[in-house]
């Protein structure tokens, strides 16, 4: 990957921060209730392209199992403000349980009640069973597609079983948020949504830095290194399968904080967060974003999200179409993405094609080594 | 011992239904190293074309043969699925050999379209447009070798798709006026009835089984079958094993890799308009009916291992005499007075979705002790 990167001005860039922070700021009184919602939503969703971006765009795993810690996250915060708002069901437990006749809240809701385990619960539980998960695939030495696939598979485990599973987690149905209360105000409330959508803002902003650090310096090299020629990694010394389950839980712990802050924001978590094409959905942002370049990801996420609502309400049945469109484009004409085209050759191919630029020589044989080398 | 048949019968019936939606997987991901995600919509085209296949049965001019459709459109099925996934080679996946991972995302994109495409479609336009790709894509390799290598051969190919463009509009509007139920778009599910001769059930050692399981195992029989013949006996199979093997050396001895390529991949897409046959015959039809199988026919083949036909075999056969010994509790009633605690966890798994989660975990364990399946490649890489 030949990405030479724009360096930018000082004062640009603290323009740009400038700007950031009065939009984020503004955002509620500019955009109606509904909108600022869906911008809060999608803005949350790119915490776990993020994490999609980590372990896909640094460390070449395709996870198609995102879901699972997303959805994790999701019922974590989902179950505290249904515990903490069920006073005054009988046995003082959520309102579902009684429908299937379950008096007692399960074992493993108990340490729910309290908001500092939820916390912590939110990235924690997630990170810890894709540390699991990916400890058990690393292990063997299982990679590439058979990663992909062992991951969607756990995902429909996942799926299943929260789906199959009505007296500890409502099943199909899901858990509602948008009716719970917190600090004594409606979580579906104009005023608590204001304040999930600075908090998203933030958050997504220290997520980024976030995932800076951890693809600066050895670590980050160690990465790229186990993406472009994992063997040659290992044989210098190194051991992948530690450093990838790190990543890879990483990425969980991420997609569960974004699976929370989407719950307390879309009013619901079901299983439906868990099915395939919504994970596979997570890969496409990243792809089409740039994968290798964070706020590609964080753009893409945004941006196809709002595409998507965008087209959906105007013409339904299109989306589909679109969506398809994209993977097969983004992978077939823009393997880099938006931002990696921009930050690549692309633009100045561009102007070559049209004369405004001058043509860079330099020997064929060494263009043609180059491409052999970017197409492994 | 009844009751151990009953199960052995029944784990058979839902392990052929996943091999034949794994066989065709198992080639095209076995030998070529391609994930194509979009094989569980090319068996939802082939469950279409049976019901299509149908439909046109019921007019009065092929009315006598109604009963025979089904054998019909198992053909057309494998024509069908098999002239889309060529289409789907010779567009896409060819430029993105050795990257499986794009290939990966790209067929998924290409399984939105499809499903996309059933919903707000016509049926009958897309039969045409099937029938265009089919007349455009074969009738250039039908023309005389003294016009395939003239210079013009490119104006006849271009004459010969519009040739075809206009076929399929002809056959789209024909099939569209005389099949009503075909001539409007929509999302609702099909159903496929089956002919009188496959209603009911047979007794088989005083257990009754129902006709439409035995013809599902009779077509995996064959489509086994064949497809070893075909890999084992002719001259093309010879040259895709050795493609397989030694992808450069088979091209330096002469073997157009090109076209093992085409082949294998419309062998393996037909195979999927196949398995949509008997799919169709378990349930009803819709843009969603690949997408139930599709993780399934995967697992198949990462449990036999890879380019490996008798694992598949195994695999899909184990997977399922297992889902009917979980899913229905048959441990229980074969052993009715276990201890309570191991009665209580086989009671929780008692159920088809619990059946899933039981079996993928347990096969996540499996390959801890074996990574690569049943039956491994052998070879003696650092990387596969």
């Amino acid at each position: 990957m030949s990405l030479s990167k724009i360096k930018f001005d000082k004062k640009i860039v603290l323009s740009f921060w400038i700007i950031l922070i009065a939009l984020i700021i503004a955002a509620p009184t500019l955009l109606p209730v509904f909108r600022l919602n869906l911008l809060g939503r999608y803005l949350s969703l790119s915490i776990v392209a993020l994490g999609v971006d980590l372990i896909w765009g640094y460390t070449g795993l395709l996870s198609l199992g995102q879901g699972i810690f997303f959805a994790l996250g999701g019922y974590c915060a989902a179950m505290y403000l249904q515990i903490t708002s069920s006073s005054e069901f009988p046995n003082n437990i959520p309102e579902f349980f009684a429908l299937y006749g379950v008096e007692k809240l399960p074992f493993f809701w108990e340490p729910f009640r309290s908001p500092v385990f939820t916390f912590f619960a939110i990235w924690i539980i997630p990170a810890l069973v894709s540390g699991l998960i990916g400890f058990l695939v690393f292990r063997n030495r299982i990679k590439g597609v058979y990663f992909s696939i062992l991951t969607q598979a756990s995902l429909l485990v996942f799926f299943n079983f929260f789906n199959g599973q009505q007296k500890l987690i409502n099943g199909t149905n899901g858990l509602k948020t948008d009716v719970t209360q917190i600090f004594g105000q409606m979580v579906g409330s104009e005023s608590m949504q204001r304040l999930f959508f600075w908090m998203t803002a933030i958050l997504v902003i220290a997520a980024w830095f976030f995932a800076k650090w951890v693809v600066k310096g050895r670590f980050g090299n160690i990465l790229i290194g186990i993406r472009d020629d994992e063997p040659r990694v290992r044989f210098t010394g190194y051991n992948p399968v530690i450093f990838k389950t790190i990543i890879f839980s990483i990425a969980g712990g991420l997609a569960g904080i974004s699976g929370a802050l989407y719950t307390v924001q879309s009013g619901i978590v079901s299983p439906q967060f868990m099915t395939v094409p919504f994970s596979i959905e997570m890969v496409i942002w990243v792809a089409v974003g740039g994968r290798g370049t964070l706020l590609g990801a964080i753009l893409g996420a945004v941006f196809i999200n709002y595409a998507k609502s965008l087209v959906s309400e105007a013409l339904p049945a299109s989306w589909m179409f679109i969506q398809g469109g994209l993977f097969i484009l983004v992978v077939t004409a823009l393997p880099e993405g938006v931002l990696g085209w921009i930050q690549g050759d692309g633009p100045r191919n561009v102007l070559q094609r049209f004369g405004l630029k001058r043509k860079i020589e330099t020997y064929p044989s060494l263009e043609v080594n180059n491409k052999e080398g970017n197409n492994e | 011992m009844e009751l151990l048949l009953d199960s052995l019968f029944n784990g058979i019936a839902i392990g052929s239904v996943l091999l034949v939606a794994a066989l065709g997987l198992a080639i095209v991901f076995g030998l070529m190293g391609v994930i194509n995600l979009a094989h569980g919509e090319l068996m939802m085209l082939g469950a279409y074309t049976t019901y299509v296949t149908q439909l046109i049965f019921k007019l009065p001019i092929l009315k006598p043969f109604y009963n025979s459709y089904i054998i019909v459109s198992i053909f057309l099925a494998f024509i069908v699925s098999g002239v889309v996934g060529i289409l789907l080679e010779k567009t896409i996946i060819r430029k993105l050999y050795g990257s499986p991972l794009e290939t990966l995302l790209a067929t998924w994109g290409v399984s939105l379209i499809l499903q996309q495409f059933v919903r707000s479609v016509p049926l009958a336009y897309g039969t045409g447009l099937v029938i265009s790709l089919l007349i455009g894509l074969f009738l250039p390799t039908t023309f005389p070798s003294k016009i395939k290598e003239s210079i013009n051969f490119k104006y006849f190919k271009f004459s010969s798709w519009i040739f075809a463009a206009l076929t399929g509009v002809l056959t789209g509007s024909v099939i569209s006026s005389s099949v009503s139920k075909l001539s409007r778009a929509s999302a609702r599910n099909v159903d496929v009835t089956a002919p009188s001769w496959m209603r009911g059930q047979v007794e088989i050692i005083g257990t009754a089984f129902p006709k439409t399981r035995l013809m599902i195992i009779v077509i995996t029989l064959i489509s086994v079958i064949a497809i070893t013949l075909f890999l084992n006996q002719s001259a093309w199979g010879m040259r895709i094993r050795a493609v397989t093997q030694n992808r450069q050396m088979s091209d330096c001895l002469g073997i157009s890799t090109e076209k093992v390529d085409i082949i294998t991949f419309g062998i393996g897409s037909g195979l999927a308009g196949v398995a949509g046959v008997a799919v169709s015959l378990l349930g009803s039809v819709g843009p969603n009916v690949g997408g139930n199988y599709i993780v399934g026919c995967f697992m198949v083949v990462v449990l036999g291992g890879v380019g490996n036909l008798l694992g598949t075999v195994l695999a899909s056969f184990g997977i399922g005499i297992m889902t009917d010994l979980i899913g229905a509790g048959r441990l229980l009633s074969i052993w009715p007075d276990m201890p309570l605690p191991l009665s209580n966890t086989i009671n929780f798994f008692a159920t088809t979705s619990m059946a899933r989660v039981m079996i993928f975990a347990l096969i996540v364990i499996f390959l801890q002790f074996k990574p690569t399946g049943l039956f491994p490649q052998k070879g003696r890489m650092v990387e596969n």
